[in-house]
């Protein structure tokens, strides 16, 4: 059997370290900080904040206090607050160790597409292209195939990209895969998902 | 020197003019500034560039500011709460120029600082690098970027003194402070105004001297996204 979101996403925990500052995406990334158990995870939201906490109990709103899918949320003892120069700052300069996110495409070379469709509405890249090139690693979570059945693990992107040669790791509902010298290498087979099901659901290179 | 003025309308008078540059604070709709907006579109000064991250949604925000057409182009990372504005981008009465988050914030903190570009990593080997200078530093590729120099800032902290000395409250510090840099003049707005001396000077986020008028007044602080867990 694939890996359903919630296991997509506790896989994808186990990727994190402790004392590891990390910046999660939007849609199954943001599952991730479910699954993180005893791991000491500080999480950043890049309008301004490190130590995310959980969403706030019905009448606690604060509406100065929102994440960067610009959600309701909590803080945390240890939360600290910053200007959006300085958020950036953290990320470009290397001091986030990782990014988990999802991708429309990926590329076996590492490049990834995933802020626009051309011909379609485009809202805008938001701190993706940043958090990409600056970011200790990169690490997707997306299904493997899209919902045509064609793969979005590909030789080449079709779509504009956020990033090139950025991506280090990829985990899909069918298993786990690393960008490597020539290709992309087979880390993991999701449950009962064989190496050949997953060599036909990728278009990439797998060396 | 008098940095307090009654109303937003008062603070803005005889800094508008049409196609001027505004930079605006704000993430969403978390700490913009609300008053201001309000004012401009009182104002009509048309022609505006506005640099801002978003561009509000409609009706509330930089949305106001889209209904009345004052806007004419918009430097912003993410767009896609505003119905109204992709009408008007999409009919060609808008123009519109990405910057990546933190490269945008970046370019007002720069501009502001007297740094008229900079490299970085963002967008290399993207659409975002097209048409920009290329340099490699130790063996790695970085494009330019330009600093943003508005003519106005308009911004939004929370407690000010008398002097602007300010200080933001949780994550509606965000665009505020290197967007209150980048302005020739910068103007802000404020739930109180407190005397010089009850602020903390060992606390204070974004120093006076970056503030020239001052405004206090209610605000809505509406929610974009209300999100809440279960008890």
């Amino acid at each position: 059997m694939p890996w359903d979101r919630n296991q997509m996403a506790a896989r994808a925990a186990e990727e994190l370290e402790d004392g590891m500052y990390v910046n999660l995406g939007i849609g199954i990334p943001t599952l991730v900080a479910n699954y993180v158990g005893d791991k000491e995870i500080t999480l950043q939201s890049e309008n301004g904040m490190l130590g995310m906490g959980p969403f706030p109990l019905e009448g606690e709103e604060d509406a100065d206090l929102i994440n960067a899918g610009k959600q309701t949320i909590t803080e945390l003892p240890k939360t600290a607050y910053f200007d959006s120069a300085t958020s950036f700052g953290m990320i470009r300069g290397g001091k986030i160790a990782a990014a988990i996110l999802g991708a429309m495409e990926v590329a076996e070379n590492g490049d990834l597409a995933n802020w626009m469709i051309p011909g379609k509405l485009v809202k805008g890249m938001g701190g993706a292209m940043d958090l990409v090139a600056g970011v200790g690693k990169v690490i997707v979570v997306m299904d493997h195939q899209n919902k045509s059945g064609a793969s979005k693990v590909l030789k080449e992107c079709t779509l504009p990209l956020t990033g090139a040669g950025v991506v280090d790791r990829i985990i899909t509902n069918l298993g786990v895969l690393d960008v490597v010298e020539g290709g992309l290498r087979i880390v993991e087979l999701a449950d009962g998902v064989t190496d050949e099901q997953m060599r036909d659901a990728t278009e990439a290179t797998i060396v | 020197m008098q940095k307090v003025f009654g109303s937003a309308s008062d603070a803005l008078d005889g800094l508008l003019f049409d196609g001027m540059t505004i930079a605006a604070g704000g993430f969403g709709l978390c700490g913009i500034p609300e008053l201001l907006i309000d004012a401009l579109v009182e104002a009509g000064t048309k022609d505006l560039t506005v640099a801002s991250n978003n561009a509000g949604v409609d009706g509330f925000g930089l949305g106001k500011l889209l209904e009345t057409r004052q806007i004419r182009k918009m430097m912003s990372s993410y767009v896609g709460e505003n119905a109204e504005f992709m009408r008007q981008y999409l009919s060609g009465e808008l123009e519109l120029e990405f910057n990546p988050q933190g490269t945008l914030a970046e370019r007002m903190r720069a501009g502001g600082s007297g740094i008229p570009g900079f490299y970085t990593k963002t967008g290399v080997g993207t659409v975002i690098a097209e048409g920009k200078e290329h340099k490699d530093f130790d063996g790695q590729t970085y494009i330019l970027e330009r600093g943003i120099f508005a003519d106005l800032s308009i911004v939004k902290a929370w407690k000010a003194d008398e002097t602007g000395n300010c200080v933001f409250r949780k994550t509606a510090r965000n665009f505020n402070p290197p967007a209150a840099m980048c302005g020739k003049t910068c103007v802000m707005e404020v739930e109180e105004i407190v005397p010089a001396g009850s602020l903390d000077p060992d606390a204070i986020h974004l120093p006076g001297i970056y503030v020239h008028r001052l405004i206090q007044g209610e605000h809505e602080k509406r929610i974009e996204q209300r999100t809440v867990r279960a008890a």
